[in-house]
């Protein structure tokens, strides 16, 4: 007996022409069914393309100053008018732009990487690793961030930091308060998924601690991290523009979307120039939001229980 | 006198039950208590009981995918719970477990052909560049098309994932294979086509097989040798042509004679047992089985039966063997 | 001999599913008289239980019945109002379901479960209905009814649900109880008392019973009369000991072959090669003629009918047809 000839259904007809379907890819045509994910994305996308090539068509520069052109209204030269300096207001809410959606999207980065790689281990060695983080997370967890951060940010004044190190401090201050959240969530998962059979199917292939965590593990804990991502990136930009606007995260002349709602504070720019504070808050707004559509919509098309809700 | 290739020898395995305000242990589930049996080389051994016997575990902790609570189990004179980590991965090879539910046992997100050949790469018994050739060998072997290789798990049908998880194991060259209900979950007429792939793949690579299922017309079809387990206890072991043609334990004729028929002209005499399976968080005193027995008789409700041989290597535990 | 209890009339029930038009129960026909056994067989995805979904009419979304009769006692269950269709529910069509665990209620007492419709249907006291409760409970073999009654479902163990979840169904003394895999997840042991219970009531009640299977072993012991379904579609009909003696079909023949029999060992078990074709992309051909090893040329051509031959037997193949020789 050398040849197995007894597989009867060996399928020996040629190739189907039908691509392989990853489970990405089915995630992906689901997310394209939501009309308000579109919405969101297309959105995104818009907003990224006038923040980081918008600047390169404006006639004007960050240092263009003209006082006596100070608080015009939106006219025909300056599209949304100008502050009291006279800079031009759509300039700064493009570059601002870029400031808000980089310290989004480096938070995110930092507190995704901290926060599923400590889960991942937490959940996957339990015992006294797994008591550890936990403790740390609780720890983390029950102190309020926002008296925190308003605490941090008076000790970055206090320490006259530039303000140009001083938007990559809030970067990682934002992303190292964000991540115990993730860490717990995937934990969670990865203790779930550690009792399923084909994680005993890798113990008993002798597979290594490395491969079961990074190739068998993590992959599946991806849709709650990517729909995490997504929402912490909009509550990142969020928290910015919160501590920006109290003046303690990134502070002038850096543009951000936050310093620059709170021209709102001045109680003659809040009623008579709408100018200055309307375009930033706007853009906060539309973003988060659309942040928010897309998660949303991640977390629908990755979740099987919801999708007959659509 | 050759030495068997699996010596399992008095194997117990307690999962604690925790209670009250500290979760202390309170008591213990009591899987499997004190199991013996050894397997030679080429052989296959079913192993058959009801659902909470304790025969997924045995399996389990005979593989050490479960720490022992007693006795000890050699692979080849190798005490497989002695060893430490590094070695029983190198060891995890020679041993191997096909799982019975096809769906879950494979990872959704890992393709079919990586599924099958990363423990390969990962042992470094073949080189990151050879591996596609042997998965697409496998592949073929186990009745699977080479171009399915890229492929992910959900695009299979029941019998075709059992397939996959065959040749994953396969593809190591195990000595011995754990096989965990692994037709369970299929139709029949899938089911026909796996056990026949598993004699096949028996007979060529001279496998030892412990075959655990719950269904003994399967187990009649595979396996050489039968062994009977209920909670947690082997109550009989022999020989196939043995065991169904003289079965001395009333346990295992009521199982016998409870399997239906597919034949409408026989209306077999059936011993219907009465109640339930006990909870092995509580077994019975004396003989597990003499709340269901209907020939129990006073001695069974205080003394364990032993596990002995009836001749020609028949093992009952029955203090009446085969007097009914 | 009896009347037709339920005659199914060309019933078509479709899933629309992403991939395309799932056709679950593709133009089927058959009967149950009344006090009979019906089984139903075939593998899983054959539509033996959307058959059985439809009758109560509890096809969920995405499948939607679109075509067929099913006639009750004379009356088209599908023209029903839904209010009209409730009353029939768990009145005179009882359903069991294969698993008990998930069937039964956690938080309510098996009590509670078993009286609500004795006091809905047939409209009686609080005592009364406790009363009959336990009564039920006794019938179907369970001891300490009385105490029983006040315990709750994780209490019990899964062949007791299942008997709890037959006293549901026989409460309101129905005509017709369908169970769909009643023993699928049952230990053998625990699978033979149920049957036996099935069989005990189906006597003395004179209840038809439309039973959902894919165990042979189990359609020898219960049935009367046996119905194979293949993809959506009867492939063949008969009374139990005919289609056992001679079974027609080669799809039926293979089943019978397929499964392992106890004290009758094979070296090799016979095999039906391939897989079940995929629901979404059937044509007009015998569904069955790429696994088949008596394929003809018309059978990858044209459907067959399902006929009539002797005995009451009933198949669907070109192999019994004049056009196929």
């Amino acid at each position: 007996m050398s040849q197995v000839t007894a597989n009867p259904n060996v399928t020996t007809a040629a190739e189907p022409k039908v691509k392989s379907a990853s489970p990405w890819v089915l995630a992906f045509r689901q997310v394209r069914q939501s009309k308000l994910a579109i919405f969101g994305i297309v959105m995104l996308l818009l907003m990224f393309l006038i923040c980081f090539f918008g600047p390169f068509f404006s006639p004007y520069t960050i240092d263009t100053l003209n006082i006596r052109n100070g608080n015009k209204a939106p006219s025909a030269a300056h599209w949304l008018g100008t502050d009291n300096l006279g800079r031009d207001i759509l300039l700064r809410v493009m570059l601002a732009g870029r400031i808000s959606l980089l310290v989004g999207f480096v938070a995110m980065m930092v507190s995704v990487s901290i926060g599923s790689l400590l889960g991942a281990i937490a959940g996957f060695y339990r015992g006294w690793v797994d008591t550890i983080i936990m403790r740390i997370i609780d720890i983390m967890m029950s102190i309020p961030s926002l008296p925190l951060l308003i605490i941090l940010g008076s000790i970055l004044s206090d320490w006259k930091i530039p303000p140009s190190e001083r938007i990559y401090i809030v970067m990682f201050m934002l992303g190292i308060l964000s991540w115990p959240g993730l860490a717990r969530l995937v934990r969670g998962q990865i203790l779930s998924l550690r009792e399923q059979e084909f994680m005993q199917a890798a113990e008993s292939l002798g597979l290594r601690d490395s491969k079961k965590i990074f190739r068998h593990l993590l992959p599946n804990t991806i849709p709650i991290i990517i729909v995490n991502a997504t929402l912490a990136v909009g509550g990142a930009i969020l928290m910015e523009s919160v501590l920006s606007y109290l003046g303690l995260g990134v502070v002038p002349p850096t543009p951000s979307w936050g310093n620059m709602i709170s021209a709102a504070n001045n109680l003659i720019d809040f009623q008579k120039r709408p100018w200055l504070w309307i375009p930033p808050g706007v853009c906060v707004f539309i973003t988060v939001m659309s942040f928010n559509f897309v998660g949303d919509a991640l977390r629908d098309a990755f979740d099987p229980k919801s999708k007959s809700k659509r | 006198m050759t030495q068997p290739l699996i010596e399992v020898k008095d194997l117990k395995k307690y999962f604690p039950i925790t209670g009250g305000v500290f979760q202390r242990t309170v008591g213990h589930v009591k899987a499997v208590d004190g199991v013996s049996f050894s397997l030679n080389k080429g052989e296959a051994l079913g192993l058959v009981g009801e659902s909470g016997c304790g025969k997924s575990t045995t399996g389990r902790t005979v593989l050490r995918l479960l720490e022992k609570s007693g006795g000890s189990v050699h692979f080849k004179g190798t005490d497989l719970h002695s060893l430490n980590k590094k070695d029983l991965r190198a060891m995890r090879p020679k041993i191997q477990l096909v799982f019975q539910d096809p769906y879950s046992s494979l990872n959704p997100r890992i393709k079919v052909g990586e599924a099958i050949g990363e423990a390969l790469v990962d042992h470094g018994i073949v080189s990151r560049s050879e591996v596609r050739d042997r998965v697409k060998e496998i592949l073929s072997i186990c009745g699977l098309a080479p171009y399915h290789i890229d492929r992910y798990p959900h695009e299979f049908s029941g019998g075709q994932r059992q397939r996959i998880g065959i040749a994953r194991s396969l593809i190591l060259k195990p000595e011995f294979m754990v096989l965990d209900e692994p037709v369970s979950a299929l139709d029949v007429s899938i089911q026909a086509q796996i056990i026949n792939l598993l004699t096949d793949l028996q007979e060529q690579n001279d496998l030892t097989y412990l075959f655990i299922s719950h269904d003994l017309s399967v187990v009649e079809h595979l396996c050489n040798r039968v062994g009977v387990m209920y909670l947690g206890s082997m109550v009989e072991m022999a020989s196939r042509d043995e065991l169904f043609s003289n079965p001395l334990h009333p346990y295992t004729k009521a199982l016998l004679s409870a399997v239906p028929v597919p034949d409408p002209t026989k209306k077999p005499e059936r011993i219907v047992l009465q109640g339930d399976i006990p909870s092995p968080a509580n077994p019975p005193s004396g003989c597990k089985f003499h709340t269901r027995c209907p020939f129990a008789k006073d001695i069974c409700k205080q003394q364990i039966p032993e596990y002995k041989d009836a001749g020609s290597n028949h093992y009952v535990a029955c203090h009446f063997a085969g007097e009914f | 001999m009896s009347n037709n209890l339920i005659e199914f009339r060309n019933l078509r029930t479709n899933f629309y599913t992403g991939s395309g038009v799932v056709k679950a129960v593709n133009d089927v026909s058959f009967s149950i008289r009344e006090g009979e056994t019906l089984c139903v067989v075939g593998e899983s995805g054959c539509g033996k239980s959307v058959t059985a979904m439809s009758l109560m009419r509890l096809v969920a979304t995405p499948g939607k019945i679109v075509g067929g009769e099913i006639l009750y006692k004379g009356e088209d269950l599908l023209k029903l109002k839904e209010r009209e269709m409730r009353y029939l529910r768990g009145n005179e069509i009882a359903m069991i379901f294969q698993d008990p665990m998930s069937s039964l209620n956690p938080v309510l007492t098996i009590g509670h479960q078993i009286a609500e419709p004795l006091r809905i249907h047939k409209k009686l006291s609080k005592q009364e209905a406790k009363k009959k409760s336990i009564e039920l409970i006794e019938l179907v073999g369970i001891p300490r009814a009385a105490k029983i009654y006040d315990s709750y479902p994780h209490e019990l163990s899964g062949g007791m649900r299942q008997r709890i979840m037959i006293a549901i169904a026989l409460s309101c003394d129905p005509k017709l109880l369908i169970a769909d895999e009643p023993t699928t997840a049952l230990d053998v042991t625990i699978q033979a008392q149920i049957l036996d219970l099935m069989r005990d009531i189906k006597k003395e009640f004179n209840t038809a019973i439309m039973m959902i299977t894919h165990d042979l072993g189990v359609v020898a012991e219960m049935a009367d009369h046996v119905v194979v379904m293949y993809a959506g579609k009867v492939i063949e009909e008969a009374p139990v000991h005919e289609l056992f003696n001679n079974p027609k079909h080669p799809y039926t023949q293979g089943l019978l072959k397929a499964k392992p029999v106890i004290s009758n060992r094979q070296d090799r078990l016979y095999t039906i090669p391939g897989q079940v074709p995929n629901p979404v992309e059937l044509g007009e051909n015998c569904y069955f003629n790429d696994r088949c090893e008596h394929c003809m040329e018309i059978c990858v051509q044209k459907q067959p009918d399902l006929n009539i031959y002797d005995n009451k037997h009933k198949a669907a193949c070109w192999l019994y047809e004049k056009e196929g020789k």
